[in-house]
């Protein structure tokens, strides 16, 4: 008896699970198409020349930030602006862009870029990195192929303008980025959450007065949310976000440099722009001006 | 251990807020504890099996989903906290802090209930068949007879309950709050080169608390031992 | 005490007084989790595009390998745990006491100290190098393994105690050496008496395996922290990913108390306080 209910429970849950899969949920980002490059040569004895010889890859990019670098659930192709300029990059080596064999696009988070670049483990991060002189101590950072400036995000009925109308109020964002300290130096009591959309939903339903953190992307939760919630005041930081490579090739910098001039000239940097943080409303901005490279 | 001397004075403002939210959800958890027990082993069917549907469910739920859901799930339909809004010295009491009392108390109290169910079965028999017999209802027997028993039988679990939740604090650090664990993680962040330093000494100020509670447990223990 | 005893049979009029509780509490409970899921209603937590992607394969795929990666984390855990245990347990009953100190202090240490802070020292200071997602995973398995590991040094301490004396006692006086006693006589009984709360174990190590979230998402805490950020789905995210733990601890509850009815009878299961009592370090063999 007791085996038969077994069964059944067993027939009944191959049931559930054929029916189950039936859903189609899914979501559509697809940012820009890039082909490798079919004539890529560099000069031997170069990273470069190594890297296309090879024909593999690692980039190191962020899973969770919707917009910039972002891996769905179930998926190994994450996508995103980052991304989309790494794609550009590592096409201009000659290795297809798409095909996760031959580039493995590996999750970093805040506190392992430095680290993760110096041993190796990555050949370059593109995981909104801001530049720094104390990073450029450390690693290698080419660009920047984005400016952006911390800013508000605050409900649309909110009176603040600024920082200074919110010292001493509480301000969401997200743990392991500069934007906490920023706000904590900016007077305002700094609250951590895990992801930015956690923080949308605590200004959302009142529990914060404010999240704050790079414009570009608050610009796009106040676009996915129009009339509920609103960008405010000048940027109080100036973030500068480049490509991070290991010192140990410097070689790297003008090819960065170069391949993404190129993305500018032809269009594909606005385009990456576009389809991956336009479609929220923000205008796309200049392309900025590169940092010359060393030597 | 330079890093853990220099921002010491943070390190004990987190730990204050360790202690203050081991405080609230800790007499919270207490009486919750005691009304889900009561409920049961009372005589009422229905209030028996909700009480057990509850402490089953919840024990088998990890806190941090509990946090989830009372920190990101409650809001979404309305719930939330953000009407507490207390400054007392440099420590602010807001709906982060509310919300993580409010989770902790709710995860806690089913460790109570089980703590101090095993206490009244602690209780000998003879104990409530004597009250019965002297004329007192269910509530007599509880409140005169079985209760006080079953509290001093349970002081070691729910000394251990309490412990738990003492260290059990530190996942507010996720959500928002501050204390202990969160300042660690900072401090680990910023200083690489004194992770060691800092962590041992973050775990010796909580080993210190704990031996406390336990120490205070211990009294008790001695004080209300049954003869 | 059965709850029986706690109160008469009741009479006619506390039955009707009881029945009037009865539907009160009925009333209260039901109107508690209508309102419930009028909120949810309300909100339109209900709409089928929330809850699609647990049943669309690539989602439901991902949701399942999560799942297991926390099985396995908690599995493994528990496996070195049981070494740690069993090490460090013995060596708080060993004759000699710097041992018995060092253990003591190694145990105490790890039973004060948060999980959640061993996570975040091991994420860094430890798998500090390793790709995230591993370094994250073995960080679980490493805090897990040190925290239940000195949990069950205890455990298993009072198991070895709760043999009976004479059994040593008889053992010694037929020649045995202090080491035949312990794993001839000893452990062989005492590990009868722990299977149940090593399973126990198990669901605490399972439902700790989410801290991990305070540094970086994985297994079942990973569907959590990132499902809603595809499709803004956190309620019914929540009550899946919690769900899954909910079924998997009652069944290792259930398994547990199989385990214990088969093995150890009708006694109670081993249970070890977290108050630490200086004058048991003593307790020697």
């Amino acid at each position: 008896m007791r085996f038969i209910r077994t069964k059944a429970a067993i027939a009944v849950a191959g049931l559930a699970l054929s029916l189950a899969a039936c859903g189609d949920a899914g979501t559509d980002n697809e940012g820009v198409e890039v082909e490798a490059s079919e004539d890529a040569s560099f000069e031997a004895g170069t990273r470069m020349a190594e890297l296309a010889e090879a024909g593999t890859i690692n980039v190191g990019v962020k899973y969770d930030q919707p917009g910039l670098g972002f891996n769905e659930t179930g998926s190994d192709m994450p996508t995103g602006f980052d991304v989309d300029i790494a794609k550009i990059l590592v096409a201009s080596l000659g290795i297809d862009p798409e095909d996760t064999s031959k580039v493995q696009y590996v999750e970093t988070i805040s506190d392992n870029r430095e680290p993760f670049l110096v041993d190796g483990k990555v050949d370059l991060v593109l995981a909104s990195y801001s530049i720094t002189d104390e990073r450029r101590q450390v690693v290698g950072q080419a660009g920047p192929y984005m400016l952006t400036g911390q800013q508000l995000l605050v409900p649309e009925d909110s009176e603040a303008a600024g920082p200074e109308d919110l010292q001493g109020k509480e301000v969401c964002s997200v743990t392991g980025s500069t934007s906490l300290d920023n706000a904590k130096a900016q007077g305002m009591k700094p609250v951590g959450f895990d992801t930015y959309s956690q923080c949308v939903d605590k200004v959302l339903d009142g529990t914060v007065e404010a999240m704050t953190t790079d414009g570009t992307i608050l610009a796009g939760y106040a676009a996915q949310n129009e009339g509920a919630l609103k960008v405010v005041g000048e940027p109080f930081s100036e973030e500068r976000i480049g490509v991070g490579y290991s010192q140990d090739y410097p070689e790297m910098c003008q090819w960065i440099n170069d391949t993404l001039e190129a993305a500018n000239e032809d269009g594909t940097w606005a385009e990456a722009f576009e389809a991956n943080l336009g479609a929220s409303g923000v205008e796309t901005p200049d392309f900025p001006e590169l940092d010359p490279c060393e030597s | 251990m330079e890093a853990f001397i220099n921002e010491f004075p943070e390190v004990l403002q987190a730990f204050g807020y360790t202690v203050l939210l081991f405080l609230c959800s800790g007499v919270l958890s207490l009486i919750g504890g005691t009304i889900l027990v009561a409920m049961r082993v009372g005589p009422i069917a229905v209030l028996n099996k909700a009480a057990a549907t509850y402490v089953t469910l919840v024990r088998n739920t990890p806190l941090l989903m509990v946090f989830f859901f009372f920190q990101f799930a409650a809001p979404k339909i309305g719930i939330n906290l953000k009407f507490v809004d207390v400054h007392i010295g440099s420590f602010d009491f807001t709906s982060f802090f509310a919300t993580a009392v409010v989770a902790l108390t709710l995860y806690t109290s089913t460790f109570v209930c089980e703590a101090l169910r095993s206490g009244v079965n602690a209780v000998p028999l003879g104990q409530a068949e004597a009250a019965r017999a002297i004329g007192l209802p269910f509530s007599g027997v509880m409140r005169e007879v079985v209760l006080p028993q079953a509290f001093r039988a349970s002081v070691p679990p729910v000394a251990s309950t309490l412990i738990a939740l003492l260290k059990n604090t530190s996942v507010a650090a996720v959500f928002g709050v501050l204390e202990a664990a969160a300042q660690m993680k900072i401090m680990t962040n910023n200083h690489a080169d004194e992770r060691w330093g800092i962590f041992l000494g973050v775990a010796l100020l909580y080993v210190v608390l704990v031996e406390l509670v336990s120490l205070v447990a211990i009294s008790f223990e001695r004080r209300w031992r049954i003869a | 005490m059965a709850a029986g005893v706690l109160f008469d049979a009741p009479g006619p009029k506390t039955v009707a007084r009881h029945r009037i509780y009865t539907i009160i509490s009925l009333v209260v409970i039901v109107a508690a989790l209508a309102f419930a899921v009028k909120r949810l209603a309300d909100a339109g937590q209900f709409a089928y595009a929330l809850w699609e992607p647990f049943v669309t394969p690539q989602y439901l795929t991902a949701l399942l390998e999560a799942w297991l990666d926390t099985i396995i984390m908690a599995v493994l855990s528990v496996l070195g745990a049981v070494v740690f245990g069993v090490v460090f347990g013995i060596s708080k009953l060993s004759d000699h006491r710097p041992v018995r100190w060092v253990s003591w202090l190694v145990v105490e240490f790890f039973r004060a100290v948060p999980v959640i802070m061993l996570m975040i020292f091991c994420f860094y200071a430890v798998f500090g190098d390793m790709p995230i997602a591993r370094g994250a995973f073995w960080s679980v398995v490493l805090a897990l393994t040190l925290y239940n590991g000195a949990v069950l040094a205890e455990v298993f301490r009072a198991g070895v105690n709760a043999v009976p004396r004479g059994q040593a006692e008889a053992a010694y006086a037929i020649g045995m050496r202090k080491a035949q006693v312990m794993n001839i006589v000893l452990l062989p009984q005492a590990v009868k008496i722990m299977i149940p709360a090593i399973i126990s174990q198990c669901v605490v190590a399972l439902k700790d395996t989410s801290l991990i979230l305070i540094v970086f998402g994985i297994g079942l805490t990973k569907i959590a922290k990132q499902l809603p950020l595809s499709f803004n789905n956190i309620v019914p995210t929540t009550i899946v990913v919690a769900a899954c733990y909910i079924v998997t601890n009652l069944v290792l509850t259930w398994l547990a108390n199989y385990v214990q009815r088969k093995f150890v009878g009708e006694k109670k299961v081993l249970q070890v306080s977290m108050v630490a009592d200086v004058g048991e370090a003593k307790t020697t063999l």
